[in-house]
């Protein structure tokens, strides 16, 4: 299936990227996270991040659907 | 439940004019107003900071930042509140969020205010880049991790601005 992820902050400088689709077999957040620190080598532990799809707040077992558009937040620091 | 139309969150790329903000929770029913605002400072743990970049999420943010105010006018039943957050490269000195609260009497809008800020540390989706005077740069918490991740260490804690 298609997902579409979002880089924030460090991800996005680590990815060079803001936003890419991704062609994947990942069934929910925490394997698209270890399939994609494959591909671009986050150095980050997803301990220390949120996960988001379709703009809301969700878990990282939550289950991926066909253009799911996935984002995973750094520890915030607005304000 | 309270009114939408009470509250009001936007995330801002220009510098904020905090007297012309106040119109957003101007109401003839208010004697009190209180509001916090969070300036850009020229040091961060001993380190020089020379300036600031804000990145946020936007959909995330319109609806965290509504949640955080509508939660707000419940909990201390204030009248209106209103928040203001900066993105993009902001100087030392520049207010980089602003929170405004308006009720009946003083106290409930002080409370609130307090109350909304701390949230908004907590759990709106922006992040701050560090600009030091050694010519280094750092996504405040985010870089503590990749170190401590690297050391293997994850024990450290998340420290707050």
């Amino acid at each position: 299936m298609n997902i579409t992820v979002h880089y924030f902050a460090i991800l996005r400088d680590r990815t060079r990227v803001d936003s890419e689709i991704v062609a994947t077999g990942s069934v929910d957040p925490l394997g698209l996270w270890h399939e994609l620190e494959r591909r671009h080598g986050f150095g980050l532990d997803p301990i220390h991040f949120s996960v988001a799809i379709n703009d809301e707040f969700s878990e990282w077992n939550h289950p991926l659907a066909e253009g799911d558009t996935v984002v995973f937040l750094p520890p915030v620091s607005g304000g | 439940m309270a009114m939408t139309d009470s509250v009001n969150f936007l995330l801002s790329t220009v510098n904020l004019d905090t007297s012309a903000l106040q119109t957003l929770v101007r109401d003839p029913h208010c004697g009190g107003f209180a509001s916090f605002e969070g300036w850009v400072r020229d040091h961060q743990e001993g380190r020089e900071v020379l300036r600031l970049e804000y990145e946020a999420y936007p959909a995330l943010c319109a609806k965290e930042g509504i949640r955080i105010l509508m939660q707000a006018v419940e909990k201390f039943g204030v009248r209106k509140a209103a928040a203001v957050h900066r993105t993009g490269p902001l100087e030392i000195g520049g207010v980089a969020v602003w929170v405004g609260v308006t009720s009946a009497h003083r106290r409930e809008c002080l409370e609130a205010c307090e109350w909304i800020i701390d949230e908004i540390k907590v759990s709106l989706p922006v992040w701050k880049k560090e600009f030091f005077a050694d010519g280094t740069h750092e996504w405040v918490r985010c870089d503590a991790c990749a170190r401590g991740h690297d050391h293997g260490d994850h024990a450290h804690s998340h420290h707050q601005a």
